[in-house]
């Protein structure tokens, strides 16, 4: 077997045990409260801005395209339906996925790294305590939890940014866009984005933590890492993505 | 002769392809000072580390207290950590955290005591190591030889019966070398612990040392007293010396 996939089978084996690991941790002992909040607010609070940003300029632009590409069709009018539902079942998810996983993920592999090449992880270790529950765990659990909700943001703004340029380019009122939008999404869709981001939420964690811990070779080394893990991050955000979907579909539809 | 509380009997470790160890065997004394010296990269920091679990080895076994290392289980090695403690090389002090939480840290892991007493444990270490009153100071406000200091006072806190130096004396100015040679004998002559300390500073070796191990073609090539290491047959030994500046018997 060729080394690239050796290297790629070894490393879902050692993210399972991560995961394995990081899940007992999470149930035993007193809960982490302070480590876990303190990462909510890192990683997740303090991506809303971005997520934001993203969201509403994607809701914007696609409306835009819709808009014009639409009306030869003479189905302009539909631009806010195709708006809302591209956005709560795949952009809203996708995006927020890669732009906290450049992000926060990219930044626990730089942070957990640099602890690992200076000691830090030995050092926790050797005072008793445990890497995984003082550092894997309440990063994977903060942002499993923080990511859906990142995505439920995004959905609003993007459907907002999405409704406002709809009434401009097609000339419809707000409360025809916003009608249409509520008919158009359903329970399902929402449920199908969401899901999604919580195993979004859980990949970028956990990739960013398990290169942080394997880093080697000091500075060089946090640096390579670092770089590494918004690709693997991303790779991996895409072909879920198309696997889930695939997924949910065939369940509901 | 007192009383043996660690052994590495037939030790052998490998990362890939590179062996460090073929045959480890050391035994280290109740109260004393034992220097392990050698070359750079042969694996001197990797013997402290298999000693508190943080490295596996592949054959042979470790006694500490009479405790076979390969059969601890976690709460078993929690102990042994709470017995052992380890000053890493760059003191290896968490950067989030201030210098008061660092020393905190282990104290809260082993349930040391109620905040109170945390409290006047840290300001007691702090004063054993010289630099009362800086609790609230963070890593990054601190000078390497004040880094070192800090760390050895979160590896006293919870009072260990033996302590580990990796490298404690490397990088440091000749002032902060003796500071820290200093500290080293005074805890050991205070709280009469157990030292093992990694070096290949050779004013350390001869300031502080009970015994002394040389680690050569991956396993101990010797042990004992520094008066014997100077007289001893082996060249690599006596170049060793040499070269650090120790003084050899022949140039007396």
């Amino acid at each position: 077997m060729n080394s690239t996939w050796k290297e790629f089978f070894n490393a879902v084996g050692e993210i399972t045990f991560l995961t394995r690991a990081s899940i007992r941790e999470l149930f035993k002992g007193p809960f982490e409260w302070k480590l876990i909040i303190q990462q909510l607010e890192l990683g997740g609070f303090d991506s809303w801005s971005v997520t934001v940003l993203a969201a509403g300029f994607t809701g914007m632009v696609l409306s835009l395209q819709f808009a014009i590409g639409l009306e030869p069709f003479g189905a302009s009018l539909y631009t806010g339906k195709l708006v809302a539902v591209g956005i709560v079942r795949e952009l809203g998810p996708v995006l927020t996925a890669l732009l906290v996983g450049g992000r926060v993920g990219s930044g626990y592999t730089a942070e957990i790294g640099s602890m690992n090449v200076t000691e830090q992880v030995d050092a926790i270790r050797a005072l008793g305590a445990d890497p995984v529950r003082k550092l894997v765990m309440p990063r994977v659990f903060a942002i499993t939890l923080a990511l859906p909700l990142l995505t439920m943001l995004a959905d609003l703004v993007g459907c907002a940014g999405g409704a406002f340029i709809t009434m401009h380019e097609v000339n419809v009122t707000w409360r025809f866009v916003f009608e249409q939008m509520r008919e158009s999404i359903w329970i399902v869709d929402l449920l199908h984005g969401l899901g999604k981001s919580v195993f979004f939420g859980y990949l970028i964690a956990i990739i960013g933590c398990w290169n942080g811990l394997r880093t080697l070779g000091g500075t060089e080394g946090v640096g390579l890492a670092t770089t590494q893990t918004v690709v693997y991050i991303s790779v991996s955000i895409f072909i879920s993505d198309f696997a889930l979907t695939r997924l949910f579909l065939a369940i509901y539809g | 002769m007192a009383e043996n509380i660690i052994s590495f009997r037939g030790v052998a470790k490998s990362f890939g392809d590179k062996a460090v160890y073929e045959e480890l065997n050391l035994d280290v004394r109740k109260g004393e000072t034992l220097t392990i010296i050698g070359g750079s990269g042969v694996g001197k920091s990797v013997c402290l580390k298999m000693l508190i679990g943080l490295m596996t080895f592949d054959q042979g076994s470790i006694h500490a207290f009479g405790e076979d290392l390969s059969r601890m289980d976690n709460r078993a090695l929690l102990k042994l950590r709470s017995r052992i403690a380890m000053l890493f090389q760059g003191a290896a002090l968490f950067d989030s955290m201030s210098v008061e939480e660092n020393i905190k840290y282990p104290l809260i892991e082993h349930n040391w005591g109620t905040p109170g007493e945390m409290d006047k444990r840290v300001s007691q270490v702090l004063e054993m190591v010289d630099m009362p009153g800086i609790q609230k100071l963070k890593p990054a406000e601190l000078s390497g030889g004040m880094k070192k200091r800090v760390g050895l006072a979160r590896s006293i806190a919870i009072e260990p019966e033996v302590i580990l130096y990796d490298e404690p004396t490397t990088g440091l100015d000749p002032v902060n070398v003796r500071r820290i040679n200093g500290l080293i004998l005074s805890l050991q002559e205070r709280l009469g612990v157990t030292s093992i300390v990694v070096t290949h500073d050779m004013d350390t070796v001869f300031t502080i040392t009970d015994r002394l191990a040389l680690v050569h073609e991956r396993r101990i090539a010797f042990v004992g007293t520094p008066a014997e290491a100077k007289s001893h047959d082996l060249r690599y030994l006596r170049e060793f010396i040499k070269g650090g500046k120790g003084v050899l018997e022949e140039d007396i």
